[in-house]
């Protein structure tokens, strides 16, 4: 029990697990979940008491029980204590100053990554205003690498997200061929398949390989489709490149996805086994976002944004290329509106980032919450501001096999545009090569210029009257 | 509801007002000292390729944002798919056409509610809506009872199918897909031989309210029919869950889905077809969810295996 009195009035909090439930800023789902602070002070004395609250109390106190979960188990069995050392007497509150102070640089808070958990991590941003979020993650740098580099300060790359509703070939790559036009596609190609039918699965995975060599694109592809289907693709000799599987916080959780740590551990196997990176061998692609614990009813009165926290720490075990929390896509229930898409997208980037993620957010809402583009180009900002390592790239922000929308490929060249971000380095040299940007990053395609690449067989059938086939160079284009 | 006008900039301009040429002509000025700025639209050649995706591709820029109609034409979309989440449901016509489809295998339409109250708290309380209120459970569970041939089955059951109609959240996708679709599938299981449970419509029901329901009528296997969220250019997607042993409490795992189920995405004969397949093979396995994959081939492909 944990108690503390404002003037007259008295609170107190059954648990560490209610502690850090009443201290998060407010939210649907906590709401939902009934462990929300029932008052705006109740909440901050929750905030207060944890800002008061040792680190160590992380490790003697498992929100989730250790006996049970293997998440749990994950985390405190993997714990650094060596790395942890040189916070481990300070409070949540004094984690917060260390964190803003100029004490925590790049290479101080990449040493102490794997000190904290993901339950430190979540404690100490509920005592951070959504500026520390940001100013705290925009030191962090977490680089991974498969056939291009992620996460590199000065950087922001896209996942080129090609989704079609029945998964037409021609369609989808009608959409490829738009997000390379437009500078897109350096965290992955990747296509979130309309079934999880291996045949379909497969055959995407080679309309994707092939137009990834058709062009020599120094980038890598994706199916996200269940991890047992790719490792069945994989077994049939399907051209994989990462792994995805969407994680929680939680065993019972990831139970409702249908997975566990040991089968994540075989699909990571499964793509290592290929050897098909040539930057670096980071060969999983994970996709969280709060709320997944408690729509599996597995949530163990723990609030969903540690829960989100912990999946994080599911993540780091298999040394990721890519780690995208999809923020605001379940709905109002969990997230109700732009405010609270905006606090949850935050929030995640700066947990997985001081976890010792290559973080990237889906900025995203879907048409029955109450947020709209607005919103959403505030989230985006702020997370450029704040080192986000990438995001998504959706044809005109309308993702329509997914129907939610999320950021386009505009929206990927307007920030970069106004924080002088470039793409991933090896994907940038590509696109000047190519002809579609210039070395300075600017579009260089004029007004109805032809393509400066030859269209993929699939699309050779398409009114080509103004795409001369042929054609390499964008000429004389400026 | 009707489909977007297509407001994007079209076609690409013509070969002769390529290269250096100025595009637009210049505005008849008032003035002959005024200044005429070349437009700040630039168009992509490649818009032929809308024809192969309803992705909104080939919008051109005006530097490297959205020209000023893609980002208007957005707006008016998303203001449709907002107003159809609260589009109320027109139930006598749905009920009509349901209780034709169903008169032919002498069922019964049944009406249930979730435990939700109103629309809104649909919006924030999943878990209301995953559990029929009591009068509901008790109008199933004797359905049930009456309906039922002689023949008990498997593990206490009565039935080997029960179908489960939820507005979910677009009441348009139940409206225009869910009689299409069952005038397809319902063939298909009189051809099985299966025996129905008397199908059953849940107002405001979540995916999970299909455990409950197939729970008390006592199916082998529930089907549930469910208006998915209202996307930006499909506002009327219905999406299809299937769960073998329903009952309160399984989580996704547990189902197999069949999505955007709309004339212009999946066509509903198309998913009456692969219904009918995952059925066969659920009820053949005795399981459903991710353990049991479609690996059904794809149309045109060879029967061989993929090497």
């Amino acid at each position: 029990m944990r108690t503390c009195t404002l003037g007259t009035r008295h609170f107190s909090f059954r648990s560490l697990a209610d502690l850090m439930a009443k201290a998060t800023p407010h939210r649907s789902g906590d709401v939902l979940a009934g462990i929300a602070a029932v008052s705006a002070e109740e909440r901050v004395a929750a905030q207060l008491l944890l800002a008061d609250t040792p680190l160590t109390a992380f490790l003697e106190e498992p929100l989730v029980p250790y006996e049970t979960d293997e998440v749990t188990r994950l985390v405190i069995d993997s714990h650094d204590a060596t790395a942890f050392a040189p916070v481990r007497h300070m409070t949540v509150g004094q984690l917060r100053e260390w964190l803003l102070s100029d004490l925590a640089d790049g290479a101080a808070l990449r040493a102490v990554a794997p000190g904290l958990t993901p339950e430190m991590a979540a404690a100490v941003s509920k005592v951070m205003r959504n500026q520390d979020l940001v100013l705290a993650a925009s030191k962090i740098h977490n680089v991974s690498a498969f056939r291009t580099t992620i996460g590199l300060p000065g950087r922001l790359a896209v996942r080129l997200q090609p989704n079609h509703p029945t998964d037409d070939p021609k369609g989808v790559l009608a959409s490829v061929i738009d997000g390379l036009a437009y500078g897109s596609g350096d965290a992955c190609i990747g296509i979130n398949p309309a079934t999880d039918n291996l045949h379909a699965v497969t055959r995407l995975l080679h309309i994707l390989d092939d137009v990834r060599t058709r062009y020599d694109i120094p980038t890598q592809s994706c199916v996200l489709t269940h991890v047992t289907t790719t490792i069945e693709a994989i077994a049939k000799g399907a051209p994989v490149d990462l792994v995805f599987q969407s994680i929680a916080g939680t065993q019972a959780a990831n139970a409702s996805f249908g997975v566990d740590l040991a089968m994540l551990a075989e699909g990571r196997a499964a793509a290592l086994s290929l050897a098909r990176g040539t930057r670096g061998d980071n060969v999983m692609y994970f996709e969280t976002g709060q709320g997944s614990a408690l729509s599996a009813n597995a949530h163990h009165g723990v609030d969903q944004q540690t829960l989100e926290a912990r999946a994080y720490g599911v993540a780091r075990a298999f040394s990721p290329f890519l780690v995208n929390t999809v923020v605001g896509f379940i709905g109002p229930e969990y997230l109700y509106d732009g405010k609270q898409i905006i606090r949850a997208g935050l929030e995640d980037n700066f947990c997985g980032k001081l976890l010792g993620l290559p973080m990237g957010v889906d900025v995203c809402y879907t048409n029955h919450v109450e947020a709209d583009q607005n919103d959403m180009d505030v989230l985006l900002t702020m997370l450029g501001v704040a080192g986000c390592a990438y995001i998504m790239g959706v044809p005109g922000a309308d993702d329509i096999m997914l129907n939610y929308q999320s950021t386009s490929f505009h929206d990927a060249l307007y920030l970069r545009r106004v924080l002088g971000l470039r793409p991933a380095p090896e994907f940038e040299k590509w696109l000047a090569s190519v002809g579609f940007f210039d070395a300075g990053m600017r579009p260089s395609l004029a007004d109805g210029a032809p393509l400066p690449l030859d269209l993929p067989p699939e699309l050779a059938d398409a009114d080509t009257t103004d795409i001369p086939p042929g054609s390499t160079s964008c000429g004389g284009a400026a | 509801m009707t489909t977007r006008p297509d407001t994007r900039p079209d076609t690409p301009p013509s070969p002769v007002a390529r290269g250096n040429a100025p595009v637009a002509e210049p505005a008849a000025a008032s003035s002959p000292t005024a200044l005429t700025l070349p437009s700040a639209l630039t168009r992509d050649a490649w818009a032929a390729l809308r024809a192969h995706t309803d992705a909104r591709i080939a919008l051109g820029r005006a530097g490297v944002s959205l020209p000023t109609a893609a980002c208007l034409d957005f707006q008016l979309a998303h203001a449709r798919a907002r107003d159809a989440v609260h589009l109320p449901l027109a139930r006598e016509e749905l009920f009509a056409d349901l209780r034709v489809l169903f008169a032919e295998s002498g069922l019964p339409l049944l009406e249930a509610r979730s435990r939700v109250r109103d629309r809104q708290e649909y919006l924030v309380r999943p878990d209301l809506g995953r559990r029929l209120d009591d009068a509901s459970a008790a109008r199933l569970r004797e359905a049930a009872t009456n309906a039922a041939t002689a023949t008990p089955r498997a593990n206490d059951t009565l039935f080997d199918l029960a179908i489960v109609i939820a507005d979910g959240l677009s009441t348009a996708a139940i409206q225009r897909q869910a009689a299409p679709f069952l005038r397809a599938f319902l063939p298909l299981t009189a051809a099985r031989g299966l025996a129905l449970a008397p199908p059953c419509f849940v107002d405001m029901g979540r995916v999970a309210v299909g455990d409950e329901a197939g729970e008390c009528l006592k199916a082998r296997v529930v089907a549930v029919l469910i208006g998915e969220r209202p996307g930006l250019s499909s506002p009327d997607s219905m999406g299809i869950y299937m769960t073998y042993a329903p009952c309160v409490g399984l989580t996704d795992e547990r189902r197999n889905c069949i999505s955007n189920i709309r004339p212009e995405g999946f066509p509903p004969a198309q998913a009456a077809r692969t219904l009918d397949y995952l059925l066969g093979k659920a009820l053949a396995l005795g399981l459903s969810g991710v353990n049991l994959k479609d690996d059904q081939m794809l149309d045109g492909e060879a029967p061989t295996p993929i090497a």
